[in-house]
Formats: C-alpha cells, sequence, structure tokens
C-alpha cells in the first residue's frame, strides 16, 4: 500500500506518522507543500503540527497552498485521506469536511490521553475493529469542534460523526469532553466516507513503551481494510 | 552623540571599566563601540563575577566530548551517537513579560543546541514563583506556562520534566530556567570557532528590528519600582520561523559547507561574530546595509545590540553561498552576506560606505573585566531541638495531607498537560516522574533527563545545599534506572556585588563541584544569572542542575508506579530523622532555622550504584527517590501512580515515627521488589553496605499505619492533585 504525507512549513508530526505508516507494512512518501501533484497513493495524510505558524486561522494558510489542490482532487474522486490534528483544521479549511475548529474551552493547550467511541463501523477507517472504545491521545489547542444546528443535523442522519470523547466504558458524557467540542465530537467524515479529520494522534500509540497500543490497532487495521 | 562617562555609566558599565575602555582603545569610543562594550563586558555576557569561581568545576570525564565554553556542552553515549545539552536562565524578561520572556527563553536554548548540528529531541524547564499569596503570581504562573508551552509545542520537541517552586523570595524576581537536549552523530557536530581568511559571513534567519535592544544589560542588573519600562528590552518570539530556522539549518549541516556557526543569542549580532572571531583568532569585518532589518532607518548600533530572534550567523567555505541560498529560500528564510573573515583581528563595522567601528577582538574578550569579589563565608546553623512531646499530638495521615497539597509537592499536573509531552513519538517517561526519558529514536537506548533545585537548603548552609542539588538530580536518574552521565547548571543568586549573595554562589559552586567530582559527574555546560534582586532583597540562592542519564536498554526503565499487591517496599539508605528545613519544619512546625540535612556522598555513590545493579538484575519493580516531605511523601506519590496502597510497618528506630517519615536525609530510595526476590535483594544490599529498611507491604488501596491511622489512596490522589487545579481555577 502507498501512502503520502504532507510537509507544510511548521508541521511536526510528519516524521512521527511517517515512522507509524511504515511500521504497518506501508511504502510512505513525504511530499513537500509547494509541489504541484501527489504521487501515486492509496492514503494520504495531513499531519499534526502547527503550519504557516498557525497564523491568522489554524490550517488556513495551509488549505490555500500548491499540493492541496491535488489533495483536493484526490479525495473529491474518492481518495482516502486522514487529516490529524493540524491536518484536521486544515480539512476544515478546505470544506472537504464539515465544521470548525474552535480554541478550547479552558483557552489551554491540552496533552493527555483520552477514550474515544468508534460511532459507525461501515466505513474503511475502522470497519473490523473489534473494539467499541480506543485509547488515544490529544495535544492541540484548538480542538474545540463545532458547527451549526443544521450542519449537526446533517452529519448525523449521514452517520458523518466518526468519533466522540467519552469514558473507558464508552460513556459520552460532557465531563469525559476535554475540550468543549458539540458532542463530544473528536472526528468527523466527509459525506462519502473517503475523508476523516480528527484530533487525537494514532501515532503516538504505536507501541507499549509509549502512550499506548490502539494506534497499532488503528494502522493495522487500516492497511489490511485497504489491501 | 558624544560618547562620555555619564553616557557609559547609563549603559551599565562602571566608571573605571569605562576607563579601561579608553586606555584599551587609546581614545574615546563613539558610541556604536560603546553600545558593543556594554554588551560584552555587562555580567550576563562577561561573566566577570563568576569566571575565576567556574574554573574549579570539573569538566572532564570519560564520556565529556565538549565542555563548557560552547553554545553547549556534549557527551558521548556510544555507537557514534552524542546528546548535546545545556540550561540557560530567563529570568528577567520573565518577569517583566511572562508569556514572551519563557517563550523566548526555550527558544534560545533550543538554539543553542541546533546551533551545534544536534536536532532537539527534549525539553525542560524550572521555573519559580513568588508566594501563592502574592498578588502577581498566578498571572506569571500562567504566563510563564503559556509561554513555554506556546514555543516548546510549535517546534514539536516533547517537554519531558520540570520543577515548579514557590516562594515569597521570588516575589519580584522569578526564575525560568530552560534546558534542552539534542541528538548529533558524533562526527557532525558544528562548533562556533572561525577559520580560514577571506570567508563569507552569512546572516541567516528572522530580520533585524529594534525589540530585545540592550536585553542582556537589563539581565544583568537589579529591578526597581521602574520595570514597567523595560518591556522594550523583552524579545518577541516567532517559534514558527524557528521551526523553519531548525530544519534549514540542519539540511545545510548534511553537507559540508559550514565551517562555524553560532547562534545570536544575548548581545545579537554583537556576540556572535565576535565569539567567532575570538575563537578563531581572527578579525571580521560586517557591512551593517547588507543585514536584512524589519524597521526603517535602523542604526549600526540598533543592529549590533538588538536581540531579535531566530537568527544565525554562519561562515561558509568559499564557492557555497549558492548552494546554501536555496536551502533558506525553500524555507522562505532571509540570506545575506553580510561581511567576511579578516587577519586584522579586530570587528570592523561598516554602515553607508563609512566605518562605524573598529575594535580589536581582544579587547571585548580576553581584556573584559574579570573580578574576585568580597564575599562572606556562611556559618552553619545550630540544630533545632524538636520537642518530641509537642510531635506525639500530631496526627499523621492530617500532616501528611497536608504535605501533599502543599504548593511545592503537589501534582503539577496542571503544568505539564498544557505543554506537549508526546510529540516525536520517543517520550517513555511522561513528566510526572522522577526524571523524564525519551528514547534514543531508531535504537534501544533511552535518555533520561532531570532538573533540580533546592533553594531552602542552599539558603541554609550554601556549600551543603550545593552538594545535595547535584546528588539529588543523581537520585533522580538512578530512580529511573539510568547511568548519571553529566549536568549543565544555572546559577541563579542575587547580586555578586553584595558579600552575602556573592558568598552563596560561591559555596555552591564549591559544594556542586566537590559532588560532582566525587560521583563522576562532570559539568559539562551551564549559565550565570545574577541579579535576581529588586532593591536590596535578592532570592534564596538556586542552582538549579540539570541532569543527563543513559539507559542502554530501554525496555529495563524503571517508573514509580507500584507495579503489585504483596510486593515489599525497602527503604534504601539510613533514615537519621533529620527535620530541620524539610518540608514538615517549614510548614507544619513552622521552623524556619537549622542547618539543611547532610551530604555524605560516599553513601550516595554506593547507594546509587548499588541500586543501578539491582534494576540491571531486573530486581526492582518501581522506584522512587526521597526527597521534600520524607519516606511517607515518596510512597504516597508511588502508591498515587500505581493505585496501589501500602501497609507500613512500625520503624523500628529510637526516633520519634513523625521524625522517621518525614525527615528529609539524603541518599535514601523507595524500592518495590517481589517477595521471592527479596533474598537475593538483601544479600545484594548487604554485600555492598548499603543500609536498607523494609517500610512495608503494598496492598489493594489504602495507606495503612495501623488500625486507626489510615486512609485510603483515592483522598490522598485528591489532596496532591486539587491545590494547584484550585489555585488556578479561582
Amino acid at each position: 500500500m502507498k501512502s503520502s504525507v504532507i510537509t507544510f512549513p511548521g508541521s511536526n508530526c510528519d516524521r512521527d506518522i511517517d515512522v507509524a505508516l511504515r511500521k504497518f507494512g506501508f511504502k510512505n512518501k513525504m511530499v513537500w507543500h509547494n509541489d504541484a501533484e501527489i504521487p501515486n497513493s492509496d492514503l494520504v495524510v495531513l499531519p499534526g503540527g502547527f503550519s504557516y505558524g498557525d497564523y491568522l486561522r489554524c490550517g488556513s494558510m495551509a488549505s490555500k497552498s500548491k499540493i492541496m489542490k491535488s489533495v483536493i482532487n484526490f479525495a473529491n474522486s474518492g481518495g482516502m485521506v486522514i487529516g490529524i490534528c493540524n491536518g484536521f483544521q486544515i480539512l476544515v479549511e478546505t470544506g472537504l469536511v464539515p465544521g470548525v475548529l474552535l480554541r478550547n474551552k479552558y483557552l489551554e493547550f491540552i496533552c493527555k490521553n483520552v477514550f474515544v467511541k468508534i460511532n459507525n463501523k461501515t466505513n474503511i477507517f475502522f470497519k473490523n475493529i473489534d473494539k467499541e472504545v480506543l485509547e488515544f491521545h490529544i495535544a492541540h489547542n484548538e480542538g474545540n469542534y463545532f458547527c451549526t444546528e443544521d450542519q449537526l443535523k446533517e452529519i448525523e442522519d449521514n452517520e458523518q460523526v466518526a468519533i466522540n470523547y467519552c469514558d473507558k466504558n464508552g460513556k459520552t458524557e460532557e465531563k469525559f469532553n476535554p475540550n468543549g467540542s458539540l458532542k463530544n465530537i473528536a472526528g468527523v467524515f466527509n459525506k462519502g466516507k473517503n475523508v476523516l479529520g480528527m484530533m487525537p494522534h494514532p501515532e503516538r500509540m504505536i507501541d507499549l513503551s509509549l502512550s499506548g497500543e490502539d494506534g497499532s490497532l488503528f494502522f493495522n487495521n487500516l492497511i489490511n481494510n485497504l489491501k | 552623540m558624544i560618547v562620555n562617562e555619564q553616557v557609559a555609566i547609563d549603559h551599565g558599565l562602571k566608571k573605571d571599566e569605562y576607563k579601561k575602555i579608553c586606555e584599551l582603545l587609546n581614545r574615546t569610543p563613539n558610541i556604536t563601540e560603546l553600545g558593543i562594550f556594554s554588551a560584552m563586558w555587562n555580567e550576563h555576557c562577561s561573566y566577570k563575577s563568576s569566571r575565576i569561581h567556574l574554573k574549579k568545576l570539573p569538566t572532564k570525564g570519560k564520556q565529556v566530548i565538549q565542555g563548557p565554553g560552547e553554545n553547549a556542552g556534549v557527551v558521548d553515549i556510544g555507537d557514534n551517537d552524542a546528546i548535546v545539552f545545556k540550561i540557560e536562565s530567563h529570568n528577567h524578561p520573565s518577569f517583566i513579560e511572562p508569556y514572551q520572556g519563557a517563550a523566548t527563553g526555550v527558544g534560545g536554548i533550543m538554539r543553542d543546541v541546533f546551533t551545534m548540528g544536534a536536532r532537539p529531541i527534549a525539553n525542560l524547564n524550572l521555573i519559580h514563583f513568588g508566594s501563592p499569596q502574592h498578588k502577581k503570581t498566578k498571572n506569571l504562573l500562567r504566563g510563564v506556562v503559556h509561554g513555554i508551552g506556546g514555543y516548546g509545542n510549535c517546534m514539536g520537541v516533547p517537554t519531558i520534566a520540570g520543577q515548579t517552586n514557590f516562594d515569597s523570595s521570588y516575589n519580584g524576581n522569578i526564575l525560568v530556567n530552560a534546558m534542552t537536549l539534542g541528538l548529533v552523530k558524533k562526527d557532525k557536530i558544528f562548533y562556533s570557532k572561525a577559520a580560514g581568511l577571506n570567508k563569507p559571513v552569512i546572516y541567516v534567519g528572522s530580520k533585524t528590528g529594534r525589540d530585545g535592544i540592550h536585553g542582556a544589560s537589563m539581565a544583568s542588573a537589579s529591578f526597581d519600582e521602574k520595570i514597567e519600562e523595560k518591556k522594550p528590552t523583552v524579545q518577541v518570539g516567532d517559534p514558527f520561523t524557528e521551526k523553519l530556522l531548525l530544519e534549514a539549518c540542519l539540511e545545510l549541516m548534511a553537507g559540508d559547507s559550514i565551517i562555524a556557526i553560532q547562534d545570536m543569542g544575548a548581545a545579537g549580532l554583537t556576540s556572535s561574530s565576535i565569539e567567532m572571531a575570538s575563537k578563531g583568532n581572527l578579525g571580521i569585518e560586517l557591512h551593517l546595509n547588507k543585514v536584512p532589518t524589519r524597521e526603517a532607518k535602523m542604526t549600526p548600533y540598533e543592529i549590533m545590540l538588538s536581540e531579535s530572534q531566530e537568527r544565525m550567523l554562519i561562515i561558509l567555505e568559499n564557492g557555497k553561498e549558492e548552494q546554501a541560498k536555496k536551502i533558506f529560500d525553500k524555507w522562505n528564510l532571509d540570506f545575506a552576506i553580510i561581511g567576511k573573515t579578516t587577519n586584522s583581528k579586530k570587528i570592523e563595522l561598516y554602515f553607508e560606505d563609512q566605518k562605524v567601528a573598529n575594535i580589536p577582538v581582544n579587547t571585548l574578550v580576553e581584556n573584559s573585566p574579570m573580578y574576585d569579589r568580597k564575599w562572606k563565608k556562611a556559618k552553619l546553623p545550630k540544630k533545632n531541638k524538636i520537642k518530641k512531646q509537642e510531635l506525639k499530638n500530631l496526627n499523621l495521615i492530617d500532616i501528611l495531607k497536608k504535605v501533599l497539597s502543599n504548593p511545592n509537592v503537589c501534582s503539577k499536573e496542571w503544568i505539564w498537560q498544557q505543554y506537549d509531552h508526546t510529540v516525536m513519538g520517543d517520550t517513555i517517561q511522561k513528566p510526572g516522574g522522577d526524571s523524564g526519558v525519551i528514547r534514543v529514536h531508531g535504537t534501544n537506548k533511552a535518555v533520561a533527563a532531570s532538573v533540580d533545585s533546592s533553594a531552602v537548603y542552599c539558603w541554609a548552609h550554601p556549600s551543603t545545599g550545593g552538594k545535595q542539588v547535584v546528588c539529588e538530580s543523581f537520585r533522580n536518574l538512578i530512580s529511573v534506572g539510568a547511568r548519571p552521565v553529566a549536568i549543565t547548571n544555572c546559577l541563579n543568586f542575587g547580586s555578586p556585588e553584595n558579600e552575602e549573595n556573592m558568598g552563596e554562589f560561591v559555596e555552591c559552586v564549591q559544594g556542586i563541584g566537590e559532588a560532582s567530582e566525587y560521583l563522576k559527574f562532570p559539568v559539562v555546560s551551564g549559565n550565570v544569572s545574577f541579579y535576581n534582586q529588586t532593591k536590596e532583597v535578592g532570592i534564596k540562592p538556586t542552582p538549579a542542575i540539570g541532569g543527563v542519564g543513559l539507559i542502554t536498554d530501554y525496555k529495563k526503565m524503571i517508573t514509580m508506579d507500584l507495579k503489585k499487591v504483596d510486593n515489599i517496599v525497602l527503604v534504601i539508605g539510613k533514615t537519621i530523622g533529620h527535620i530541620d528545613q524539610s518540608i514538615f519544619a517549614r510548614n507544619i512546625l513552622d521552623e524556619k532555622n537549622g542547618p539543611p540535612p547532610e551530604i555524605n556522598l560516599f553513601n550516595e555513590k554506593n547507594n546509587g550504584e548499588t541500586i543501578l545493579k539491582l534494576i540491571e538484575d531486573g530486581l526492582i519493580k518501581s522506584a522512587h527517590d526521597v526527597s521534600l516531605g520524607g519516606i511517607i511523601t515518596a510512597i504516597s506519590k508511588m502508591c498515587i501512580q500505581g493505585n496501589k496502597g501500602i501497609t507500613l510497618k512500625k520503624p523500628k528506630y529510637l526516633i520519634n515515627e513523625i521524625e522517621y517519615f518525614f525527615s528529609e536525609d539524603q541518599g535514601r530510595y523507595l524500592i518495590e521488589v517481589a517477595k521471592k526476590d527479596q533474598k537475593e535483594v538483601s544479600e545484594i544490599l548487604n554485600k555492598n553496605a548499603v543500609h536498607y529498611d523494609e517500610l512495608g507491604t503494598i496492598n489493594e488501596d489504602q495507606l495503612i499505619f495501623n488500625e486507626k491511622t489510615k486512609v485510603t489512596i483515592d483522598e490522598l490522589k485528591t489532596s496532591h492533585k486539587n491545590w494547584l487545579n484550585k489555585y488556578m481555577s479561582k
């Protein structure tokens, strides 16, 4: 399976996701933001970090960079795209996934393990995962998901909410919401469910010595689903 | 502007220093030259009060590749890998403008590390604030934490450990010390020594603005009521540009075009160019019109003294300019050839075709003032007589809860959750343990790092305190299974012109030297911050020690959380019952006098080495060093982290149980061992003449001393976790 990770100026999880993708069998290529075309890929990943310093608005300038035209075309023709953290912020700025990401409710950067509940397993990202709840890791300042009432209805009707913050038993109450996200939303799909934007970093959970191993579960499952 | 004695004094120079400048030049300096002298000769850059004492520190060792004198120290960790590390203060700016002060402190220390060719892999910090009740404390704490996070998080370098302390002596002068570790291949280390004639001098990074002019001079003076006016001397950080600068520099360093490289830190273009020339015994000629500026009409004086951040000076091989420029263009950074190396041994500056400065380099460096300041020797305070009867009436559990929620003992999760501590995917021990630990990417090795201070002990008796901090650092590394390699120090003190403050400095340095010599734990880099003083009041002497250790197989790393019910916990090292200067004495008995606990270097070394052996043999399940708050505080933290309880044995000593549990005797650790291993562990401890006691047996969820004296771990967790959250949300 071939993957491409886009490096924007200010990306800082590009190496981490590269390590993770290779570990689980992807042939990964790093792609520079100023390139015109993404190479032939089965998966494109927009990594975490602070693209363009997160100046103006997180993800805003990156969404207009040269490579993004090619990424948007790829996504619109059904190609698989994941945006993690800053990558999710870039995805909402391009409009590939609905909503916006505001500053965290308590106005502070948060770095910790969280639990997320998988909402929908009919898609290629989460199909065949035998758990309902995953332990992931977040590290962000602007992960407070928000959208209009109409948009919310639409994404709920279309089952576009991918994952919600919850406790280890899958309860999605407000007290398990780390950043004030609407309905504890931690990740959303586009309509076609080939594009996933999420705040948690599965690439930081790929080894028992790190924060945990549910990231391994995610990537292993993903490559098997893609095969 | 005409230069005279008054102008020199306004620049922070002393009368005789100005006289010396005129003599060295054999004329009156012009204003640009005076600015350059004042920047190079201030305390921050010249170490004029400290040099004579710092020379006495042990700086060599088997693993030391580079000791003090470069941008950072370098140690060998085998397989052609080396760790570059240093700690530096940003105290003065952080008090004036906490966010930017702390942020640029973090940015500055990372630049020191990647200047040497190393990719930063971990950040640490030591932050000290005034009393929690002081009106400024909360905002300063919030601003500093946001600043450290704002910069480090954006750079994508994990912040893996730190130390936070509150004490009223920092009410008017907080401490912000930032430390960075970087990883480099031994044969790809870059230095700041210029070499060769007519080599191009290149400026890269951000443009030069008017921010931070005289920052280093500000950091070399005491505060008074007019400090707010000094805000313009605080630099403004841009971590995004620094991230680009990091990637661009590392890309350039992969080739062979760099002769020397130096970041523009304190005193900006002045100190970077002069240091490179001085180390290479060369001259440098700079054309200041070519320096990229972000403001119009900047004068040579301003260009030379600006402390704008995220800039580097590079001396390139001839003919490599185009190739280098391409890399900086790719990263959208300024690149300008601003001068060349010469054989004049002078710093010669040109602006609008006029020569605006002409100073022999040696007058700025070797001939800079050096003072052997007067200092007062401290006396060892007399021991307090503890009233045993008074102790009998105290309730162990009540005191324990008070100690666990003490601002200096309580959980600092509110702080470190705001730092990205997991980016780069190699953090295997997060903040909250004895040391932070990161893997050396792609290998089985790991590096442990911790940062420590104990101002109260240093204040009570400086030389003992100095020794203690080094030992504490040693223990924090041992506790995670790392072999201590070397240290960096940040020496935060009051005014060197005050004999008592100077005495504190001299004796703390003696103590540090003695301990690091004995423990073979050399000092490879560091920084001195004097004048942490508002009017006549100085801070408690606060040498900070950043320790680095190596774990050869990261799977053998130890954490402090208790692992298994029915395992045994042992206290390693002897408990005498030293209460003076402990958290217990100062905060429960309200007794602030008396000597700090004594240091026995033989025991420190022997206990530490024996523990490393036990870890190597796989006999230790968890470990924690005993420090603030004594044995009972240490075991409580192990219980809290592991969600387990402990059934304590009654101490068999003649000392009171309160003294046994709360005393802060040194050289001690708690270790968890499996019952089946207990005999083997005892044999090894006995063979190595290490004193130990059995503390108790691990249970499900309670700390039990006897039927009447017990508490659930959940309750202790609440005491430990709540103080800081509540304080910050008020």
